[in-house]
This record gives C-alpha cells, sequence and structure tokens, in this order.
C-alpha cells in the first residue's frame, strides 16, 4: 500500500518517548509529587522509545526481504 | 487539569503524523477500490489491529471505565461475553461469505443473497445511523475538550471534523486503518500507566479488592459484588447491574454481540480490507486477543477509583459528585488523567482520548462513504459509470458525511432529547439484523421476502416489547412503557437485553414463515452464499496459530479461562 504503518508508528512512538524522557530527566522530583513519587515521564518515556525503534526494525528488517 | 508547552508538543506531533500519513497516502488511492477497501491489500495483524480499534472509541473508553467503576468487574462480560464469541464466529462461519462473494459492503452482500428491498432498508438505516454516530463522537470529544482544555464548542468541532475529513479524503480507508492502528498503540501506551499508578495508590491487587468488598458491602452487596461475574448473576438483585445470568447470555452474549459484530458494516469493513480469505478469517481473531485484555486497561480503572472514593487510597483520589448528589462515573477517565499523570505524560494520556473520538468518528465516516457510494448512489443513482466516477463521489460522500456529522453534533448539543430518540429507533432497527444474516448464511430455503418482513416485524417487536415495560423507578416516555406499563425489569439493561430477545425471535419466526410460504431463489444462485451451497474453505496455511478454525478455538479457550477466574 506505499506506506509500512510501522515507520510511522516507529517514528512517533520514538519521538514521543525522547521528549517524554528527556522531559522528565529535566524535571525530576517536581514531577513525581503527582505519579506516586515513580518519575514515570522518565520511565515510560524510556518504554515508549524502546517499542519505536522495535516497530522501526521490524520495519526495517522487512524491506530488506524484498 | 494545567497542559504546559511539552503536552500541546506531544498532542501537536501526533496531529503531524496524522496528517502527514494520510498525504503520504494520496498516491496509492487510484481506483474506488483503493479509496473504499484499501485494495484488499492489508495484512490480517493491521486490519485485526483496526477492526477491534474501530469500536473502541472514546466513548467506549470514558463509558467502560465509568460501568467499571458502577458495576465492577461485570463489566468486563461485555468483552468476554459479549464480544468474543460473536468475533470467533465471525472469523470462522461468516467471513468466506462476506469476502468469498466479493460484496463490497455488508448490505451488498444483502442484495446478493436476498433482494434489491433488503439491501435498500439496510443501507439506508445503516448510513443515517453512522452519520448520527460520527455527530455523537464529534459532541462528546468537544464537550470534554471544553471541560479539560477549556476550548469552545465551535472551535473544537471545526477542527476535529478537518483534521478527520483532510486524512479520509486523501488516504480513504487505508488512512483510517492506519491510524486505527496507531490510535490502538496510544491508548495501550497512554492508559498502561493509568492502572498501573492507580493500582499502586490503592495498595496493588490486595488492596484494590479490600477496597471493593467495602465498595460492595457499603451498598448492601455480597463482598464480592464488584469482583466477580457469573458468580453474582443469580438473581438481579446480587449484582449492582439488576441482570440475571440468562438474559445476560442471552440477550448480551448472544443477540446483541453477534448482532453487532457479525453484521455492522463498520467493523466488517476493515476485515474486507483485509489481503486474502485466510487473512480476512483470522482479522476479528487476531483482534479477539486484545479485546480479552482490554478489561483490564479500560475496566480497571474505574474499579480503582471507586475503590480510592470509598475506601480510600495514599494519595486521596476521589469521584466528583453531580448536582444531585449521585457520584459522576463519567468522570473517572479524566479526573485520573489530571490526578496521577505530571505534565508530558498527561500529553500522551490526552493525545490517547483525542485519538480515539477521532478513530471513532473516522470509522463511521468510512463506513458511510462507502455505503452511500455503493450501496445508495451506485443502486439507485447512477448503474454504470466508470470507477473514476464513483471515487470521486467517494470523496464528495466523504465531504458530505462530515458536513452532516457536524450538523448532528449541533443538534445534539441543542436537543439532547433527540439524539435518545434516534439512539433508541436504531436500537430497534439494529435489535434483529443478526436472524436475517443467520438464516441467509445458514438456510437456503430464506428468500427475500421473507427476510425484508423479518426485519420489519422484528423493529415492530423491539418497538412494543419497549413501549410495554420499564426499568423500576423510571417514568413511562424514553425510557419505555409509552403504551402501557405491563411489566417491569429490574434495570435498564435487563431492558435493553429482553427487547433484543424479543426482535430476534420474532424476526428469526416470521422470516421462516415468509420464506416458507415465498419461493425460493434458484440454488445455482446461492452458491458462494450459503453454507450449505458453498464448498468449505480449506485454509493453505500449515502453520497453526495461522489456521482461522484453531486460532479460533484457541481464544475461545482462552475466554473460557477469563470467565473462569473472575467467575
Amino acid at each position: 500500500m506505499g506506506l509500512d504503518i510501522r515507520v510511522p508508528i516507529g517514528a512517533l512512538f520514538s519521538l514521543l518517548g525522547v521528549l517524554l524522557a528527556a522531559y522528565g530527566l529535566a524535571g525530576g522530583h517536581a514531577l513525581a509529587n503527582r505519579s506516586l513519587g515513580i518519575n514515570i515521564d522518565l520511565w515510560w518515556g524510556l518504554v515508549l522509545a524502546v517499542f519505536g525503534a522495535a516497530m522501526l526494525l521490524l520495519a526495517w528488517r522487512a524491506r530488506g526481504r524484498h | 487539569m494545567h497542559p504546559k508547552a511539552i503536552d500541546w508538543i506531544i498532542m501537536g506531533a501526533y496531529f503531524a503524523f496524522v496528517l502527514g500519513i494520510g498525504a503520504a497516502l494520496k498516491r496509492s488511492m487510484r481506483t474506488s477500490t483503493d479509496f473504499f477497501l484499501s485494495g484488499r491489500s492489508m495484512p490480517a495483524w493491521i486490519a485485526g489491529l483496526a477492526f477491534i480499534s474501530a469500536n473502541l472509541g472514546a466513548q467506549e473508553v470514558i463509558g467502560m471505565a465509568a460501568s467499571g467503576a458502577k458495576y465492577g468487574m461485570a463489566t468486563s462480560q461485555f468483552y468476554w461475553v459479549g464480544a468474543i464469541p460473536a468475533m470467533v464466529f465471525l472469523g470462522v462461519f461468516m467471513m468466506p461469505f462476506y469476502y468469498g462473494s466479493r460484496a463490497r459492503s455488508v448490505p451488498e452482500y444483502l442484495k446478493l443473497r436476498f433482494d434489491e428491498k433488503t439491501r435498500g432498508l439496510n443501507a439506508i438505516t445503516f448510513a443515517v445511523m453512522t452519520v448520527f454516530s460520527s455527530g455523537i463522537s464529534l459532541y462528546a470529544l468537544a464537550l470534554l475538550l471544553r471541560l479539560l482544555l477549556g476550548w469552545d464548542f465551535n472551535t473544537s468541532v471545526a477542527l476535529s471534523a478537518l483534521i478527520v475529513l483532510v486524512y479520509i479524503f486523501l488516504g480513504g480507508l487505508t488512512s483510517a486503518i492506519y491510524n486505527e492502528v496507531l490510535q490502538f498503540f496510544l491508548i495501550v501506551f497512554g492508559f498502561a500507566p493509568l492502572v498501573l499508578i492507580g493500582l499502586k495508590d490503592v495498595g496493588g491487587w490486595q488492596g484494590l479488592v479490600a477496597g471493593l468488598h467495602t465498595v460492595a458491602q457499603t451498598r448492601g452487596y455480597a463482598p464480592n459484588a464488584w469482583l466477580s461475574t457469573w458468580g453474582v448473576m443469580g438473581s438481579p438483585r446480587d449484582n449492582p447491574m439488576g441482570i440475571d445470568w440468562f438474559s445476560m447470555a442471552m440477550g448480551l452474549g448472544f443477540v446483541l454481540s453477534f448482532g453487532y459484530w457479525c453484521t455492522d458494516f463498520l467493523v466488517v469493513q476493515r476485515a474486507l480490507a483485509a489481503d486474502s480469505m485466510d487473512s480476512a478469517r483470522r482479522t476479528p481473531l487476531i483482534a479477539a486477543v486484545p479485546k480479552m485484555l482490554f478489561p483490564f486497561l479500560v475496566i480497571l480503572p474505574g474499579m480503582i477509583a471507586i475503590a480510592a472514593t470509598v475506601h480510600g487510597g495514599a494519595s486521596g483520589l476521589t469521584l466528583p459528585r453531580k448536582a444531585d448528589g449521585q457520584l459522576n462515573y463519567n468522570m473517572v477517565v479524566p479526573l485520573m488523567l489530571g490526578h496521577y499523570f505530571p505534565n508530558g505524560l498527561l500529553g500522551l494520556g490526552l493525545t490517547a482520548l483525542m485519538a480515539s473520538f477521532m478513530t471513532g468518528m473516522a470509522g463511521n465516516v468510512t463506513a458511510f462513504n462507502t455505503v452511500s457510494t455503493y450501496d445508495i448512489y451506485q443502486a439507485y443513482i447512477r448503474r454504470d459509470a466508470s470507477d473514476a466516477h464513483y471515487l470521486t463521489v467517494g470523496r464528495l460522500a466523504t465531504v458530505v458525511g462530515i458536513a452532516l456529522s457536524v450538523a448532528a453534533a449541533y443538534v445534539t448539543n441543542r436537543f439532547s432529547n433527540i439524539m435518545d430518540l434516534l439512539q433508541l429507533l436504531f436500537a430497534f432497527v439494529n435489535a434483529p439484523l443478526f436472524a436475517t444474516f443467520l438464516l441467509g448464511m445458514f438456510w437456503k430455503r430464506a428468500s427475500g421476502h421473507g427476510a425484508f418482513a423479518g426485519l420489519l416485524a422484528g423493529t415492530a417487536a423491539a418497538a412494543v416489547h419497549h413501549g410495554l415495560t420499564l426499568p423500576v423507578g423510571r417514568t413511562p416516555g424514553i425510557k419505555g412503557g409509552w403504551i402501557a406499563v405491563m411489566h417491569l425489569y429490574p434495570s435498564q439493561m435487563a431492558q435493553n437485553f429482553w427487547t433484543a430477545i424479543y426482535a430476534f425471535t420474532v424476526c428469526l419466526l416470521v422470516t421462516i414463515a415468509v420464506s416458507l410460504a415465498t419461493r425460493p431463489r434458484p440454488e445455482q444462485e446461492l452458491v458462494g452464499l450459503v453454507y450449505s451451497l458453498t464448498p468449505r474453505e480449506h485454509t493453505s496455511e500449515r502453520r497453526w496459530y495461522r489456521r482461522p478454525a484453531l486460532l479460533g478455538a484457541c481464544v475461545l479457550a482462552a475466554a473460557v479461562v477469563l470467565n473462569v477466574m473472575f467467575w
């Protein structure tokens, strides 16, 4: 269909992940008050970034096959 | 709730991607099949995620969380009983006829199997219904944006309608499906932290159980009423839903769920876009796997919120009350987003909510443009035009569909009781549908006159049943009893389930009776449309997890395990 959906999904989640993690890292404890002392922005940002990278990897491997 | 720059950047990035996907797909939209059915080229996993996502609009997300607070674990019956069996049935038994007949829509299947008038009835009611559903999505989104971000109603409606318009106009169904897949992951990643932090707040699973015992006991139920499903359905008095096991199993588990998942073109269209018969059959089966786990994502937040409100949590989360003093259950999701999410994650959560509103709307618009082009325009206005002509008509139908949705959103805003009335009428029209499809696919004797008469009689039966019954504690009117009150139901849900059961039964009996009295279609015309006249579909797949029947059996077994675990 011209566009592998894994590319935009991977790119968007990598971007959001890096943004969140960086914001969490910079904001530190001030942010964590709300989420019961966990710096959720940092950790969840890393989760998103890993997921995004995995999607991009899958898309890249599929492209190699064609 | 105070969004900061980081939250706006996250929302902005999502919208840029949505529009970018539409623009990137523009070049692949060459024929009407590309536009309406994604050129029948979707791999099963994409079609499957879109299948479930198209149904997971934001009203669903907010409504399920609200029901989780109101009724507890029993809400998951809408997934484990009210969705999974029907999705398996669609994939294993019905998809061979939908996909194999090359019908381009559900109404078109009715035309091939029965006759023109049955198709017309279904196409027109469906088109009107999708426009109103899309309008309700738009209205609900605007209300939420006003509440959360203080946006003006007009601005919200205009902005969201414009974005949906652009991406469907450019990329057709493919755009809608790709955005549904994107939304699926946004909902998962946007809501999972809500559940994780919420659980920590109420003291983990143990704490949640203790909290829900308190909730049940303070309301006069057995301690496990918020944690059980079938176990508390011996009598309507034992559970907050006011439902007994029989109406749950028959009304929701059979009539309503099969009627929705197996006949609603909004979801079936996603499977028709699949790249092969095997993929089309696997679409609802793949969708069933995340569907089964969604209660933990969308219902659990409600259960956490009510436990925290009644029993108390570490951070003091409390549901707000409405003007009449009742807890405002619809606030579960907005409240928890604002309470637990710091800036940054808040942006992600809001984006997930907005994405589900917009895909809810886009799903309706893509179904509307297909049915109005193929089943209304091509069937009744211009039969033999070029494919390019129908592609243009499809794009125009998209614009018209969105314009009508905007109008419907304003009507809802001005006269909310008109919308209640319409939704009631749609429920009457939908209730008998599954009987028609069941007989059409599995009884070769069923005739066009029979199907048409059955549908009308079933709809009438639904209306009459509603007019003669009333949920306890309601006044006659929109809630029922507008003819005379002959029977009282313990809850509105029980009344809805029984309305569906009556409509289904009447449609089934009338279709059989009229079919026996009229001439059936010759058997050679029904090959590929009826079970007994169609060669069995043999899958060429060797890998077990790709074989529809086996995959379906595994999905059902998993659903049974969940039912037993949370008995």
